[in-house]
């Protein structure tokens, strides 16, 4: 077993943080976050629907997990801090995932408006975990404004693509104190991997398992896969080298 | 008297005069858990439904968590 993370005055057994959207359907959902050993499940803030119906899936996972809300589909700072505010009223948390979105096409972040929502957020009392880019300057402003992790995108959200660039996640591994959680990009289990064996804290994701063909058994492979990184970061890596380094003793070789 | 609100971005016309009020007409229950409501921009607590007074112009959002990545 790994050691656990911490981020602010919470400690959580696995590195995984897992999203609620998109599953076929709601057992499934609950059933692949039970596989991947999560503990952290994101949800999103939405308006109501008047006309009634819609789902009360919140119900289900409020009992079971720390829930982290998001504020995905915010394109402005001013609409990320009211729909932070909004769902520290209904969940009753001080814990946001920030998004401010700057194009609709790539969902990259908007680093301008992101700045500003996170310190006006820190500033309000907010547990702030930032969705960023994978650029190591705005994952240090956002450590010095006060957000207790940083997440910077391995790739797009919903891509798959894996990590695309992991020297600047390793540069920021480097640079910031704070937990670095990889956050959208993830494809497949050993993408998370990799992210925890360059020492990544934790990996945050949904579609990859959600539109896995067995979101499941997915659940099951990226919860091994974040375990499997970590420990393999905890436990040490052989420098790699050009040329081969025989592993079998060299004395004694029989000789025809 | 009617006012014109704009209602989770829907302009309409209510009898409503509280954000309690506003909630029973939309058909809402307003002991449901999970519930939020904004109006004009800043959050309303719970606790302040029955007192919070709306006027003509204003805009209401009331909100839930729903599932999300």
């Amino acid at each position: 077993m790994s050691n656990g993370l911490t981020i602010a005055d919470k400690t959580f057994a696995s590195r995984l943080f897992i999203g609620s959207s998109g599953y076929p359907n709601q057992q499934v959902m609950l059933d692949a976050i039970a596989a991947s050993g999560a503990e952290v499940v994101t949800v999103a803030i939405r308006r109501i629907n008047i006309q009634g119906g819609g789902e009360n899936v919140i119900e289900l996972l409020s009992d079971r997990y720390h829930l982290l809300p998001n504020t995905a589909g915010c394109y402005t700072a001013r609409d990320a801090v009211l729909t932070a505010q909004l769902a520290r009223e209904a969940i009753g948390t001080d814990w946001i995932k920030l998004e401010v979105i700057g194009d609709e096409e790539t969902l990259f972040p908007d680093v301008e408006h992101l700045l500003t929502a996170a310190d006006e957020l820190v500033k309000d009392g907010f547990i702030v975990l930032p969705y960023c880019n994978d650029d190591p300057i705005t994952c240090r402003k956002l450590a010095d404004i006060g957000c207790a992790a940083v997440m910077p995108l391995g790739a797009p959200i919903g891509s798959g693509m894996g990590l695309r660039n992991p020297y600047n996640i390793e540069i920021i591994r480097d640079q910031v104190s704070i937990p670095v959680i990889v956050d959208a990009g993830i494809g497949t289990a050993s993408d998370a991997a990799i992210a925890l064996e360059l020492g990544c804290d934790g990996i945050l994701l949904n579609t990859a398992i959600a539109k896995a063909l067995d979101p499941v058994k997915m659940a099951t492979a990226m919860g091994r896969g974040v375990e499997a990184g970590r420990l393999a970061f905890e436990a040490g890596r052989i420098p790699r080298k050009l040329y081969a380094e025989a592993s079998s003793p060299q004395a004694g070789i029989v000789r025809a | 008297m009617s006012q014109q609100l704009q209602v989770n971005g829907i302009g309409k016309s209510v009898n409503a005069s509280t954000i309690a009020e506003i909630l029973q007409e939309e058909g809402v229950d307003d002991n449901a858990p999970f519930l939020a409501v904004a109006l004009n921009g800043s959050v309303i607590p719970r606790r302040d439904w029955d007192a919070v007074q709306l006027s003509s112009g204003d805009s209401v959002e009331i909100v839930k968590p729903v599932s999300g990545g």
